[in-house]
């Protein structure tokens, strides 16, 4: 077990997957002399040349499409979009080719592409730099989409992402990148279950990316209160893990659902639609949710932080399920 | 503006100057029975003609070899006949049923063949370009002598798809044969309507890479000059991108009412018909008598009433099977 930073269990799962398999190869912007632009990738062109970890020039929609292409054509491609603001740019190849390719080909051609991208807020970058889109790409059949929040999760979901034959998106969130955790030289996750990264009994809070660590603190204050909650991580937010999501809710009877997504059509809603759809009598309270609020992500420090879910907001809104 | 029908010797045998005319009768007779089809309610959706075009898809795919990819648009029936899909699975495809090149799931527009590295008919305008310029790199990485030749309309070249993908494959120097079908029109939009520049080899040429402009209704010039580009991107040259300049005779899909160009203007360039132009010139050199054109068309037209007879007779995919394919069975969640 060693101790390490989110962004160098996403590094060392990268190695190893370079390493592992001479058709695996990185390609994005800036991902190699500058070293990534959150340095994910820095050192790999060093040790794998320029052939296998290609800068491109910024054409967001190009080289996802080329990355889509080589898959196609026998390469299993990782692709970097420096963050999901920029990957609007390459939906088109994403969502119009790689989606739909197996079935609109009637099974003959698969896309075993993975794409990276890092998301989320926080950091004071203002409203273009910080958006949540995990749920438009999670709303689409044909792709998978993970998001690693552990240091584990990020060194574990790579290697079967990449083993899975069709396209697969993860979305590492920026605020994670410094955060530490105990990686273990065996695999833990894998790529269709939810974690429970908090057992409890009075309340289910539903979580995932770089809402967890809030959903934690905040399950650490009411603790502290005596409230027990259960800190679920999905981990997959395509498929979702609903029979995770509900056993959790079906113990405790009460959930919260927390998600930096904007609330309206937020995935924090269709996990909401999951549970009144299939454990509406099991519930002891309406639910909840804690999202962004419905404005560009401010700039000034105060603002950014009032329109993120917060520690604070989780504790209130479980206190409120719990009538407290 | 449009230049004389094409003349002077054909450099064939016989023999392969009347594959040549085959495959352009076969995709004339395949297309004209599919309107009709239509017409008929048979074939639904929307279904884009070649006819008019003939010449570049046989000239141009004739000049690859098998291990070549293909990466087309949702004008793609023609290429997918030449490089050798059956026209009882194109047909098929068109009908909807479980028989077709891509099961019934793509229609006109998406036909797919693993069989004959066929990556699609692409309906999103400039979307198979990237797509060919990663299959180009695959081939490349994995030591593969492969050329992917993407064809596309010269509407596409005001999109970004299309100079992101040049631009990289020109960079990369990436085994890709860029082929314009210049029609003049993108559904109703001129060329001149679209482009600043309405010289699209310049346009090109500005990313680095060899460039040809052909005449795209000659299917000896289109033949001459796809195998030269192909030719030069085997070599390790780097992308080749070649225009060929043609005419759609037909609609741009059923529900085009033709506002945009005169009668007049489809009646003369249909003088410069590909089928009409290069059968004259055989029989003039002595390799076409006429019973052997009548002969070619007569085989053309009883292969369409297979394909017809056969999608006719084809089945419908289980309404069970809907989610099949979303996801591969290894993968499926
Ligand atoms: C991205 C995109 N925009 C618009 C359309 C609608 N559309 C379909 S075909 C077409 C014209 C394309 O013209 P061109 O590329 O010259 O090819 P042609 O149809 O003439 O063969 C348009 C605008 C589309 N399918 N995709």
């Amino acid at each position: 077990m060693t101790t390490m930073s989110y962004r160098e269990a996403m590094r060392t799962a990268l190695r190893e997957a370079l390493a592992g398999d001479p058709r695996v190869f990185l390609m994005g912007e800036d991902v190699g002399r500058y070293g990534g632009t959150y340095a994910v990738t820095k050192g790999l062109l060093e040790e794998f040349g320029p052939e296998r970890v290609r800068d491109t020039p910024l054409s967001e929609l190009g080289f996802v499409g080329a990355g889509i292409g080589a898959a196609l054509g026998g390469m299993r491609p990782i692709v970097e979009v420096m963050t999901v603001n920029f990957s609007l740019l390459a939906l088109d190849q994403i969502v119009n080719t790689a989606a739909l390719y197996r079935h609109m080909s009637g099974g003959q051609f698969s896309v075993p592409l993975v794409i990276r991208m890092a998301t989320g807020a926080g950091r004071q970058i203002a409203a273009q730099h910080s958006h949540s889109f995990e749920n438009w790409y999670a709303s689409i059949p044909g792709i998978k989409v993970l998001a690693p929040a552990t240091a584990q999760d990020a060194r574990d979901m790579l290697a079967p992402a990449l083993a899975d034959p069709d396209p697969v998106i993860i979305f590492e969130h920026a605020q994670l990148y410094n955060t530490e955790g105990e990686v273990t030289a065996e695999r833990q996750a894998d790529i269709r279950t939810a974690a429970v990264r908090r057992p409890g009994t009075m309340v289910s809070v539903v979580t995932y990316g770089g809402s967890l660590p809030k959903a934690l603190a905040a399950a650490d204050q009411l603790a502290a209160d005596g409230v027990d909650a259960e800190v679920l991580d999905l981990r997959v937010l395509r498929p979702l893990d609903t029979a995770t999501i509900l056993a959790s809710v079906r113990k405790c009877r009460r959930a919260v659902v927390v998600d930096e997504g904007w609330r309206t059509g937020s995935l924090a809603a269709e996990i909401m639609a999951r549970i009144v759809e299939q454990a509406f009598y099991d519930l002891d309270a309406p639910l909840a949710r804690v999202c962004s609020a419905e404005v560009p992500i401010p700039y000034a420090r105060h603002l950014e932080d009032a329109a993120l879910p917060q520690p604070a907001g989780i504790v209130a809104a479980v206190n409120a399920v719990l009538g407290r | 503006m449009i230049a004389p029908p094409p003349a002077g010797p054909v450099p064939y045998e016989k023999d392969y100057a009347l594959a040549l005319l085959a495959d352009m009768l076969r995709i004339r007779r395949m297309e004209e029975k599919c309107a009709q089809a239509y017409g008929e309610g048979k074939i639904r959706g929307f279904l884009h003609l070649y006819i008019g075009e003939e010449a570049v898809a046989a000239g141009a795919v004739r000049a690859l070899k098998p291990e070549d990819n293909i990466v087309a648009t949702y004008r793609e029936h023609g290429h997918a006949l030449v490089r050798g899909v059956t026209m009882n699975s194109i047909m098929a495809e068109m009908y909807g049923k479980r028989e077709g090149c891509s099961r019934g799931r793509g229609g006109s527009m998406h036909l797919f063949d693993a069989g004959v590295r066929l990556y699609g008919g692409n309906a999103i305008v400039g979307g198979g370009l990237p797509v060919a310029v990663g299959l180009a790199l695959a081939a490349r990485m994995q030591d593969e002598a492969r050329v992917t030749a993407c064809f596309f309309g010269e509407g596409a070249m005001a999109e970004g798809a299309f100079h992101e993908s040049i631009n990289l494959a020109a960079l990369w120097r990436l085994p890709v044969l860029f082929c314009c079908e210049n029609n003049l029109y993108a559904m109703g939009t001129a060329l001149d309507r679209s482009e600043s520049q309405t010289d699209l080899c310049v346009k090109a040429a500005s990313y680095g890479v060899q460039t040809l402009k052909v005449d795209g209704q000659d299917v000896v010039a289109v033949h001459e000059a796809a195998q030269e580009a192909a030719r030069a991107v085997r070599a390790g040259g780097g992308p080749f991108f070649v225009e060929f300049q043609t005419y759609r005779f037909r609609a741009h899909s059923m529900f085009d009412a033709e506002l945009y160009r005169a009668k007049s203007e489809v009646e003369e360039w249909k003088k410069r018909g590909p089928l009409h132009t290069f059968s004259a010139r055989l029989k003039a050199e002595g390799k076409l008598t006429e019973e052997a054109f009548l002969a070619l068309d007569h085989e053309a037209n009883a292969e369409v009433e297979r394909a017809v007879a056969f999608a006719e007779a084809g089945s419908w995919e289980p309404v069970e099977d809907l989610l099949l394919d979303v996801h591969s069975p290894e993968g499926r969640p």
